[in-house]
């Protein structure tokens, strides 16, 4: 047999090494550092891993990947709010964002709308939700117990809590375990749906959407489904920083937040699924380091970043860095190949023996 | 008597002020071999967009059946699930994939997880292509890509068979071995060649139907064809042998 599925390189191969030494390191980190902003970093990278999986992988971009970030948050605190406990809440805040997403996605990806129409639809709905949670100031716009506040958001809800136990709530170095444990899960089920015939699909449909479908698979449907997906990862990043941040504004749905998220993939490395992860880390410490001095504003130094990593590293830092692994280790296997070839050309050339040389010097005579 | 497998009735398809594809009648049977002909602007890649579903057609624009389905107003993808293997004019392959995950996607949807391997082993032996198993079909050249191409449709083992222009960038060795290999598809499969290349359709043999203006100018076997006045006059001109 000359090659099997599990052969489907494309799909990117999983450094369980590296995924295991990193997870460990984490777990280990509360020990000697203080966890309120690992937290959100964690956060941040469950969210650009989010728009990773889909815009790397199924070649999908979304310009409003934040709507289902603020989504599943407001759903999250309304819920909470309503019901006193984070059980059905957080469950909510990932069913919600997928269901939206399966609807506006089914809607673009059947429509045939085109990439550039796609992304404005995206944007808008992401700008109308920005809006209208912003105009929602005053009484009459209230779910249950929770008044959505306007401008100001929707504060004091309860936070995570053990499921089943609202006596029981979950923050500092436990908030930060769930998240480590949801980032860790979220990678692994990408990974795991990138190595299925499913993500084959999705690979095939980034690359040429047409001829998926001239191979006789529904090339919209399989798209509305990694759509929804990823906006039910973007939900529970959005839960987890509600309990985190514990208010929610209209400023999780703002273009500033979708932006950044496009920046973190495209900085990390499009098409992989730890670029994006560790494009949010590094971006989001940077973010947060800038925001305590007023000399220079944070976005013209993210944006300037921007514009290094498109010139300097156009493929991203995390594959640029595997092909120079890559490029070192054939490097050396090159330069073994050509030693242990010197060194038998040298054997054939050097005499076994006195003895045999004397042989060999009779025999020609 | 065999059945009909791709069947169009008044077939019409207009672009504006033009009248691409005008009122055409197609029928195939099954294991029949056809070559669709005429000059540039026939309406030849047209007709072959409606039948495949790549042009959204309604009732308005005629109907067409294939294997007894009326597939008019179908998507691509619902039309090759009714066992229709598809080569498109330009080489529609996945440029970033390699030669076998290429073939493997194709494999996959009719062989499954685990026959999908078999089944690219099997094509990769009869199109040639172990040298090439594990590059990117962007590396490849035009013709090798429409090998490519054309293993993607014999993954599928298809019973109908549509390629458009398969000799398009292929050199003379490679054109017989093209011929052979359709002849052989044709063993198991209706086959509906879309060509312009007189010799590439003499090689083929088979039945030929030639279009002029969007309809149907004439039909019947290769020879008969090429030695029709008309036919000569609007397509091949005087420099036919």
């Amino acid at each position: 047999m000359i090659g099997d599925a599990a052969n489907f390189s494309s799909a990117g191969r999983t450094h369980w090494g590296w995924i295991i030494a990193v997870t460990l390191l984490l777990v280990f980190l509360p020990a000697g550092f203080d966890t309120h902003t690992p937290t959100l970093l964690g956060i941040w990278a469950l969210l650009a891993l989010s728009l990773g999986l889909m815009w790397g992988y199924a070649g999908i971009l979304s310009f409003g990947h934040a709507a289902y970030f603020g989504l599943g948050a407001y759903t999250y605190a309304i819920t909470a709010m309503n019901l006193g406990e984070s059980t059905a809440a957080w469950m909510l805040a990932i069913l919600l964002p997928a269901f939206v997403a399966a609807l506006i996605g089914a809607m673009m990806f059947y429509g045939r709308i085109s990439d550039v129409y796609m992304g404005v639809i995206t944007l808008v709905f992401s700008l109308i939700m920005a809006k209208f949670m912003g105009a929602t100031a005053g009484d009459a716009y209230s779910i249950g117990n929770a008044r959505l506040g306007g401008f100001n958001g929707i504060p004091a809800f309860p936070i995570l809590n053990v499921p089943g136990d609202p006596s029981m709530p979950i923050y500092g170095v436990d908030l930060y375990y769930v998240v480590l444990f949801c980032l860790v899960f979220c990678y692994l089920i990408s990974r795991w749906v990138m190595s299925s015939a499913f993500g084959r699909i999705l690979l095939g449909i980034r690359e040429n959407e047409s001829r998926i479908e001239l191979l006789g698979y529904n090339a919209p449907a399989y798209k509305t489904a990694i759509f929804s997906l990823s906006a039910a990862m973007a939900g529970l990043a959005g839960c987890l920083f509600a309990s985190w941040a514990e208010i929610v504004t209209p400023a999780l749905f703002g273009l500033g937040q979708s932006v950044e998220v496009i920046i973190w993939v495209i900085a990390g490395g499009l098409g992989t699924l730890i670029g994006p992860v560790v494009g949010a880390v590094l971006l989001g410490t940077m973010k947060l380091l800038l925001g305590e001095q007023t000399m220079i504003d944070n976005s013209l130094v993210i944006g300037a970043i921007l514009v290094l990593v498109v010139l300097l590293l156009p493929r991203g830092l995390i594959p640029t860095i595997m092909g120079w692994i890559r490029q070192q280790d054939q490097r050396s296997v090159n330069r073994a190949r050509n030693n242990s070839m010197r060194r038998r050309a040298g054997e054939r050339r050097t005499p076994k023996s006195p003895d045999q040389a004397h042989k060999s010097v009779k025999h020609h005579e | 008597m065999s059945e009909m497998i791709v069947e169009t009735r008044d077939l019409s398809m207009r672009f504006g002020g033009v009248l691409a594809v005008n009122n055409v009648n197609f029928n195939l049977r099954e294991r029949e071999l056809r070559c669709l002909i005429g000059p540039n602007g026939a309406g030849k890649s047209t007709l072959f967009k409606c039948i495949t579903g790549l042009h959204q057609i309604n009732h308005s624009n005629g109907r067409v059946f294939i294997r007894g389905h009326d597939v008019t107003g179908w998507r691509p993808h619902e039309i090759v699930q009714l066992g229709v293997g598809i080569k498109t004019q330009v080489p529609s392959v996945m440029n970033g994939l390699t030669v076998w995950e290429n073939l493997w996607l194709s494999a996959r949807r009719i062989h499954g997880k685990k026959g999908a391997s078999a089944e690219v082993d099997r094509v990769v032996t009869e199109l040639g292509l172990q040298t090439n198993l594990r590059r990117s079909v962007g590396e490849l050249a035009h013709g090798q890509r429409q090998i490519v191409e054309i293993g993607l449709v014999l993954c599928q083992r298809p019973k109908l068979v549509l390629l458009d222009e398969p000799a398009a960038g292929i050199t003379g060795a490679e054109a017989d071995r093209l011929v052979e290999l359709i002849h052989d598809i044709n063993q198991q499969a209706a086959v509906v060649v879309v060509d312009h290349d007189m010799n590439f359709v003499r090689m083929l043999g088979g039945t030929v139907t030639v279009l002029h203006q969007g309809a149907v100018l004439m039909e019947g076997a290769t020879e008969a064809v090429m030695n029709d006045a008309k036919v000569r006059e609007v397509y091949i001109g005087n420099r036919a042998k």
